[in-house]
């Protein structure tokens, strides 16, 4: 099988946020693998070791994403692609979708693997984008997914509820959490994944100009939450804190 | 400036998901005095059609065809483009769940324009900007489409519906669709929500942690939002742990939500969960241990241990709940 996995690094999840001068900050911040994007490539590798094949994974951002690229190559990927995006205005969702969609124009595949939403930007809008610009189908987040003989059954997850959904390959597919445990890469693997080939590409090298990338939507601001005031530790006995609480709550607070 | 809006209408076990009215009332802010269209697409949903023009939309829709019974990006993209190409709507605005993240992304594909996702806020005194939350609530942007169709998908909870009006009916047209050659098939549906509440949706959320020990450990917490008619959560550790399926949980990784009442049963607060729940209106947290960082975002805190307290505010709340 030809096996592709878009993925993405974002800041680690228990990263908290600072804002600075209009942007959020990204001094001394710890990368990761975006997590949905890490099951993705989890069952990427459970595809190829069942039914053969190579997998690629392609992420779109600057050179310091070659690192997280290398730690999915340690994890069992063969081949990877960073695409440089450094130049382009307005960064947004039609821009990596586009982009995306250019990369794959001239490339034979089975199926591709994404995660279903970035725990950074959270629009979960490239892999429907992707998948309308090439005209395949897909599929959103699965927790269950089995391919034989071209076709796929996978599971989804309907906010709670389980849809079992059939389709022909190629597909696209986005994986929910559930879907599998990711592996750690082993120290073998890490070796390996020094050797393995990591291919950087310019927007020139897929006959893009940055004013054709550019984005639709503009960020006028960006700000953080009010902080939350710690509210009231109650005391007394256990019985009247939870009558008092239970009071608070329907006369005070007003929410039940 | 008017804008004939075009907003999502979703139907959900034989009733309107709440999140289409407020989509409606997110309508009509983008519209600003332009017509709002709803549109309505199932399977014998005609029916549910009426209650959009109480809410506050000016026209509606019904888009029924045997393939729009269940969702597939391929049927009702082919719908909804069939109807904005007929509309010829200059703003789209959809509820930011299953189906409208899905099928939003898939349009504004076809339609080569900008979409700002899962929006909590619209600014319309200066110019149409939208406010919409980055690393799951951590921060938030502000942001504006540069030109051509205002195309939004709105969070569930937080932009209110307009005020039901039982005597403003609105005209209801049925519009013919050919939805033809789905590439993906659904072949069948497990319902695992059991009290029905969409934990995204809801608006009392009863969350469990580590503190919870158990699969079992669930069943008081479920109670308690059995009686407050919400919906059961839970936090990583709880989830990776093996207490509870991973739909529950809530998170960076997970659900982000946003109800008028969270209770925290025994989780402790990592930064990754508070992302996802520090944006509820009010915050009740039960814990041991007086240190848990829980208390730091908590309205109201109770140190104890949940098996206690959980059932003894099951009972007094099943007890005001009766005399009201």
């Amino acid at each position: 099988m030809n096996i592709y996995v878009i993925m993405k690094r974002t800041f680690d999840t228990e990263e908290k946020i600072a804002v600075e001068n209009g942007k959020i900050s990204d001094d001394g911040v710890e990368y990761i693998i975006n997590p949905y994007d890490e099951y993705a490539i989890e069952e990427a590798i459970q595809l190829r070791d069942k039914h053969g094949g190579e997998i690629t994974v392609v992420s779109i951002g600057d050179e310091e994403t070659e690192k997280e690229l290398r730690t999915a190559l340690a994890m069992g990927c063969d081949k990877a692609v960073l695409i440089n995006n450094e130049d382009v205005e307005d960064y947004d969702q039609v821009s990596t979708a586009s982009i995306l969609a250019k990369f794959f124009e001239d490339k034979e595949f089975d199926i591709i693997l994404g995660g279903n939403v970035s725990v950074d930007n959270g629009t979960g809008q490239i892999a429907p984008r992707l998948a309308d610009k090439l005209g395949i189908a897909h599929i959103a987040t699965i927790v269950n997914l089995e391919v034989a003989e071209g076709k796929a059954t996978a599971e989804r997850d309907v906010e709670g509820d389980i849809e079992i959904i059939e389709a022909s390959l190629p597909l696209l597919v986005t994986a929910q959490q559930g879907l599998n445990e990711p592996r750690y890469p082993s120290l073998p693997g890490i070796m390996k994944a020094k050797k393995k080939p990591l291919e950087v590409l310019e927007l020139d090298d897929l006959d893009l100009d940055e004013d054709d990338v550019e984005g639709q939507t503009e960020v006028i601001d960006v700000f953080l939450p009010p902080k939350k005031e710690a509210g009231r530790i109650l005391e007394g006995e256990l019985e009247d804190q939870v009558k008092e609480l239970v009071n608070s709550l329907r006369s005070e607070a007003k929410v039940i | 400036m008017a804008r004939k809006t075009l907003v999502l209408a979703e139907a959900r076990d034989g009733g309107l998901r709440h999140v289409s009215y407020e989509a409606i009332a997110a309508g009509k802010k983008v519209a600003d005095g332009g017509e709002v269209v709803a549109v309505l697409c199932g399977d014998n949903i005609a029916s549910l059609a009426q209650s959009l023009g109480h809410y506050g939309a000016d026209r509606i829709l019904t888009v029924e065809n045997e393939n729009l019974k269940n969702y597939t990006p391929d049927g009702y993209k082919q719908a909804m483009m069939q109807v904005i190409d007929s509309e010829k709507p200059e703003a789209i605005v959809m509820g930011h769940t299953a189906i409208g993240k899905d099928l939003s992304a898939g349009i504004a594909s076809r339609l080569n324009c900008g979409l700002i996702s899962d929006v909590t806020g619209i600014d319309a005194d200066g110019e149409l900007a939208f406010i919409r939350p980055v690393y799951a609530g951590k921060a938030f942007e502000k942001k504006r489409i540069k030109d051509g169709i205002v195309f939004i998908t709105i969070r569930p909870n937080n932009i209110e519906a307009l005020e039901k009006d039982e005597s403003k009916e609105a005209v209801v047209n049925a519009f013919d669709v050919v939805v033809k050659d789905l590439r993906t098939i659904v072949k069948d549906i497990v319902k695992k929500t059991t009290s029905g509440v969409d934990l995204s949706e809801a608006k009392v959320i009863v969350s469990g942690g580590r503190g919870v020990k158990s699969a079992e450990g669930f069943e008081p917490l479920k109670e308690l939002a059995d009686v407050l008619g919400g919906a059961v959560g839970a936090s990583r550790g709880a989830c990776d742990a093996g207490y509870c399926d991973y739909s529950m949980q809530i998170g960076q990784t997970g659900k982000v939500v946003t109800p008028d009442l969270y209770i925290a049963c025994g989780i402790s607060g990592a930064i990754q969960h508070l992302a996802g729940m520090s944006n509820s209106k009010v915050i009740v947290a039960i814990n041991k241990d007086p240190e848990a960082n829980i208390f730091n975002v908590a309205d109201y805190g109770i140190v104890g241990d949940l098996f206690e307290v959980v059932p003894l505010l099951t009972k007094y709340f099943k007890e005001v709940l009766q005399e009201a």
